[in-house]
């Protein structure tokens, strides 16, 4: 196999038209990943921005109101914009009905749709950041949301919007899952990314219209003065940080549930062996999801909540850790006597691994009701939850797009760049984010413009890292642009893997399949089935 | 892209068969209805919470409301649910004339619903019932009486735009029987629209006592 196939869902139909007007999740799935690559771009930029603003103390580079608006603009479009549509809506949406060998998932058009409400969104995003970029944080919390001058209206609005994209992304897969599996496909034959897209929607769906209603209640308190979340009129500012989170915790999983079924698949195929307890790393994600709707309190430790209920919030807290746990020690037993090869995608997932046990284990920490009054609100937190949504949920998404890059556009990559970049990748991060645990332990409290003398060398630290972060993703984009045109031909299946994607040719068919496939072997039965790699 | 010659014409292509497309569509829809209990359930419980903290004023800013009207909406909105579902048994039993007289009848009553609404709004807004800071009403016993507007007139509201945009569907599901587009074999959209109506209407139904009736 030398050639790209001549069917394929890039090169046909042909014209713009064909593309703005797709039902094909294959090239929905593409419009997203570049829309959501060019947000994190930006998400990056406003990064670089403001480590190179805390390189010193004082003014280096900007006002402080400046830095205000750029942090916040960092989180909501990294948030909102980048991260929670990244792995479904991206690399699910392309993989999805492959995975299951269905031709599509179950409504197309409304797949569509959503791609163009996520568009719709961001351009109230945008056009708050023209209008007076908001400095109220990502978070918007009442009652300075409802006093400052900056654009909040727009933005919450972006977001409100943005939430109806989320919804019918996870509504369609889980409709695409139930109803559209291959014959013979029962659900524990399922591969784990599909049940991680399944825990994944569930959230979508059941918390995504809280956050909606919350960010019209802020809205009209904005515009009308409805009164609900202002003490002076009777109302509760604690009450939105219950709203606010009730949706916003869950939406942490709605980030990392995906990623971690992407590092379920790479273990597996990288350790050429079959994955280590299967129904538990299925069952822990419905735990995940299940339990992500009964923790949101944890934010509210230091707001005023009563010391009961913070006890019980911080004891579900702790549970958080038991199927997280399982699915970590189910990897590292997947890969115990395993033959590894250090791909690329095997990198990102061996990152993912060391970086997500350190975040994940810094939220027990900061689930501790006592530790947590003394780490609220400063770089520990910051740190820790770059360490679980950067370390993790990123480099799951960057092992998910090395992994399925040659199924996608039917090219190879260089091997030795990626593993370069995938090095420098870990190497910044580490530099970047581990030394804010340091700052935060010392009381560095985040978001802030200024600081003690004290902390310089840490803070200056922290910043080279992002510049070698930056290095790494520049790398990135240039390797993978360049592959695209000169990249080696993958064929149907480079890394060997059993999942059904890899059994079409690649770039896939317009219709994925020629027909619908058989279920030969298990998603995972590396011990039994041996398939050749088509680069080898 | 070209529909096999063997399906019928209602059935899109990545489908096997009608009946995974309309087990699909039932299933989607349900989940839809899913979010929009949500999406209440956040306007619920901020009416929870404002009831339990000022219950007497709540009692006296309910008495503010008027129940005849409140309860004339009810009956027109369970009548209507009535007609829906008799608009889709009659597509079942493939009478498009009935359908079509159903159809019409739930739009009529949809539309009575907004009138006395409409004339429920304009009465308290005449007179400064209103949220928030726009509350300039002086009838009311107990703390903070603007919260209790705030919440009837955000609850209400919302119920509100669902109906109207219930009638805007239901509009196109009667545009489309007319054009014979559905039969015995093929009504889906119109079951949807059922369920999505009579979730609305089920909104209402808890609206109703909550706002209306406090005892």
């Amino acid at each position: 196999m030398n050639k790209i196939p001549e069917h394929n869902y890039l090169a046909e139909p042909k014209g713009l038209k064909s593309w703005l007007l797709t039902l094909d999740h294959k090239r929905i799935g593409l419009m997203y990943l570049f829309a959501i690559m060019f947000f994190f771009a930006v998400g990056g930029f406003f990064a670089v921005l403001l480590r190179l603003e805390l390189l010193n103390p004082g003014k280096d580079l900007m006002e402080a109101d400046t830095y205000n608006q750029f942090f916040t603009l960092h989180g909501a479009i990294m948030i909102f914009l980048f991260i929670i549509p990244s792995i479904p809506a991206a690399l699910g949406n392309i993989t999805l009905p492959l995975m299951l060998g269905a031709k599509d998932v179950a409504f197309p058009r409304l797949n569509l749709a959503s791609w163009y409400i996520y568009v719709f969104g961001s351009l109230f995003a945008v056009f708050s950041i023209l209008a007076g970029a908001v400095d109220t944080g990502w978070t918007f919390y009442t009652p300075y949301s409802t006093t400052t001058g900056t654009s909040v209206i727009s933005m919450t609005l972006g977001v409100f919007i943005l939430g109806f994209s989320s919804i019918f992304t996870g509504l369609n897969f889980i409709v695409t899952i139930h109803k559209l599996r291959a014959p013979g496909l029962t659900w524990f034959k399922l591969p784990l990314f599909v049940w991680g897209l399944y825990a994944t929607a569930i959230i979508q769906v059941l918390a995504t219209p809280v956050l909606g209603i919350t960010m019209v209640l802020l809205i009209l308190e904005r515009v009308f003065g409805i009164g609900i979340f202002d003490p002076a009129m009777g109302g509760d500012p604690v009450l939105y940080q219950h709203f606010f989170w009730f949706y916003s915790h869950p939406a942490v999983y709605i980030m990392i549930l995906p990623g971690m079924g992407i590092i379920s698949e790479l273990i597996s195929v990288f350790s050429h062996k079959k994955i280590f307890g299967y129904k538990a790393i299925a069952f822990s994600s419905l735990g995940i999801a299940f339990i992500s709707f009964l923790v949101w309190g944890h934010h509210m430790f230091t707001s005023g909540q009563s010391e009961f209920a913070a006890m019980i919030f911080s004891f579900l807290t702790f549970l958080v850790g038991i199927p997280s746990g399982i699915k970590v020690f189910n990897w590292i037993a997947t890969m115990y006597r395993g033959s590894i090869t250090f791909e690329a995608p095997m990198l990102y997932a061996l990152s993912f691994l060391f970086l997500f046990t350190i975040g994940g284990l810094t939220g027990i920490f900061l689930g501790a009701l006592s530790v947590d009054v003394h780490l609220h609100d400063t770089y520990f937190i910051v740190a820790h939850f770059h360490y679980v949504m950067m370390g993790g949920t990123v480099m799951a998404f960057l092992g998910g797009i090395h992994y399925w890059w040659p199924k996608i556009f039917g090219r190879m990559y260089s091997e030795l760049w990626a593993r370069v970049a995938a090095i420098i990748i870990f190497i910044g991060f580490n530099m970047t984010f581990f030394t804010q645990f340091i700052l935060g332990s010392r009381g560095m409290p985040r978001r802030y413009y200024n600081y003690l003398d004290q902390f310089q060398p840490l803070h200056a630290f922290s910043s080279v890292g992002s510049w070698v972060l930056g290095v790494g993703f520049i790398i990135m984009a240039a390797y993978l642009i360049y592959s695209l045109f000169k990249g080696r031909i993958a064929g149907n299946n480079p890394w060997g893997a059993l999942t059904l994607e890899w059994k079409t040719t690649s770039p896939p068919d317009p219709h994925n399949f020629k027909e619908t496939p058989k279920i030969d072997y298990g998603a995972y039965d590396y011990d039994t089935v041996m398939v050749e790699s088509t680069i080898r | 892209m070209a529909i096999a010659t063997t399906h019928a014409a209602h059935l899109q292509n990545h489908y096997a068969d009608s009946e995974q497309q309309r087990e699909s569509a039932k299933l989607g829809m349900w989940i839809f209805l899913l979010t929009e209990v949500l999406l209440f359930g956040g306007l619920f419980v901020t009416y929870g919470i404002f009831r339990a903290w000022y219950p007497e004023m709540f009692f006296n800013a309910h008495k503010h409301l008027d129940v005849l009207l409140g309860s004339v909406n009810t009956i027109v909105l369970i009548s209507s649910s009535v007609t829906m579902a008799l608009a889709i048994r009659s597509l079942q039993v493939n009478s498009k004339q009935h359908a079509i007289m159903f159809l019409i009848l739930t739009l009529l009553f949809a539309a009575t619903f907004m009138v006395i609404k409409y004339f429920e709004y304009s009465h308290k807004i005449e007179l400064g019932q209103l949220p928030g800071r726009m509350y300039t009403y002086t009838g009311v016993q107990g703390s903070n009486p603007h919260i209790f507007f705030s919440v009837y007139f955000a609850m209400t509201a919302l119920h509100g735009l669902h109906v109207l945009i219930g009638m805007i569907v239901i509009g196109w599901v009667l545009y489309r029987t007319i054009k014979n587009h559905f039969s015995h074999e093929y009504y889906t959209p119109v079951e949807m629209t059922g369920l999505y109506w009579h979730l609305v209407d089920m909104i209402w139904i808890f609206l109703f006592p909550l706002l209306y009736l406090i005892g």
